[in-house]
């Protein structure tokens, strides 16, 4: 199975191509909307690149879930309730919560999209 | 003016490929503001055109049953400009397929020389969601549109039977050829 690293190089011509963004912009702790500008159409062309460069299949919404917050009692003053945190755990096995959690603002859920994100999933996908 | 970028298709593979003409001519209002005097096909309605093809292809690759829209074009290379007279050979070809929706790599070429060379995303809108942004209307896949395939298949199903009468005629007037090797 290739190396994080190998994946990371990847997963960064991937964002190049997707997002049209330099090379040395995308590093593994870039968030896909905040530093790197994705709009929600920019979710479907990374899927589709991803699936065409590893030669994998995303199922649809394995990687990007559709709606991320299906439950609106898991929001409570605009803050994920510890119930809505484990919840989108299981959602995003493969983004780092860690900070999120101290601070589970729900206009910082975005942020959990990160490069390092996708190269988990890849890696999980091609050990599968 | 009709929001209709292509003339005719002139070759269809269902869920493969699609080549589509546009002619330029001046009776076009665009061709004299872009530029006066010097009247070139604007390479947004160049875009607009393989998004066409490709968004039938796309559409027909799945029986029209979605709302198909075109949601990016992550890369578009000009190489040239048409002018009025020329005609423009657009193909497409479907490059990846998901129920979300669809990538196509699509050319326009003028005289065999290419023109322009992009690759199209289209997503597919599900009825819900396409409701509440565009109404119930299918504004995509209007029937005029629409009209351009059907005349293709039209004109390749009268094509087909010419060609099947004249075989019959050839069955009937001449003993059939020996099959050849290969």
């Amino acid at each position: 199975m290739p190396a994080y690293d190998e994946i990371f190089e990847k997963v960064q011509s991937t964002l190049v191509d997707a997002l049209g963004v330099d090379e040395e912009d995308v590093s593994r702790e870039s968030t896909l909307q905040g530093d790197l500008g994705a709009e929600s159409i920019d979710f479907l062309d990374i899927v589709f690149r991803l699936e065409r460069n590893f030669g994998i299949k995303i199922p649809r919404g394995e990687l990007f879930p559709e709606n991320l917050v299906a439950d609106p009692e898991w929001i409570t003053d605009g803050k994920l309730t510890s119930k809505g945190v484990s919840e989108l755990k299981a959602r995003l096995p493969f983004a780092d919560l860690s900070k999120f959690e101290a601070d589970p603002d729900v206009e910082k859920m975005g942020d959990l999209y990160t490069v390092d994100m996708l190269v988990h999933y890849v890696q999980s996908k091609l050990a599968a | 003016m009709r929001w209709i970028w292509i003339d005719k298709f002139t070759e269809f593979r269902s869920g493969q490929f699609a080549r589509a003409i546009k002619n330029l001519t001046l009776a076009e209002e665009h061709l004299h503001d872009h530029f006066p005097g010097y009247p070139v096909m604007p390479a947004s309605l160049i875009i607009e055109g393989l998004a066409q093809t490709g968004g039938i292809l796309v559409g027909e690759a799945s029986g029209f049953t979605a709302k198909v829209v075109l949601a990016k074009i992550p890369r578009a290379e000009f190489h040239g400009v048409a002018c009025a007279g020329d005609q423009l050979t657009y193909e497409v070809t479907l490059t990846d397929l998901r129920a979300e929706g669809a990538v196509v790599d699509a050319k326009a070429f003028l005289e065999g020389e290419l023109l322009c060379d992009a690759e199209i995303v289209f997503a597919h809108l599900d009825n819900t969601r396409a409701n509440q942004i565009f109404g119930p209307k299918n504004f995509v896949f209007t029937q005029q549109l629409l009209g351009v395939l059907d005349l293709a298949k039209a004109q390749q199903r009268a094509k087909e039977k010419e060609q099947a009468a004249a075989g019959d005629g050839q069955v009937r007037g001449e003993p059939p050829a020996a099959p050849t090797a290969g």
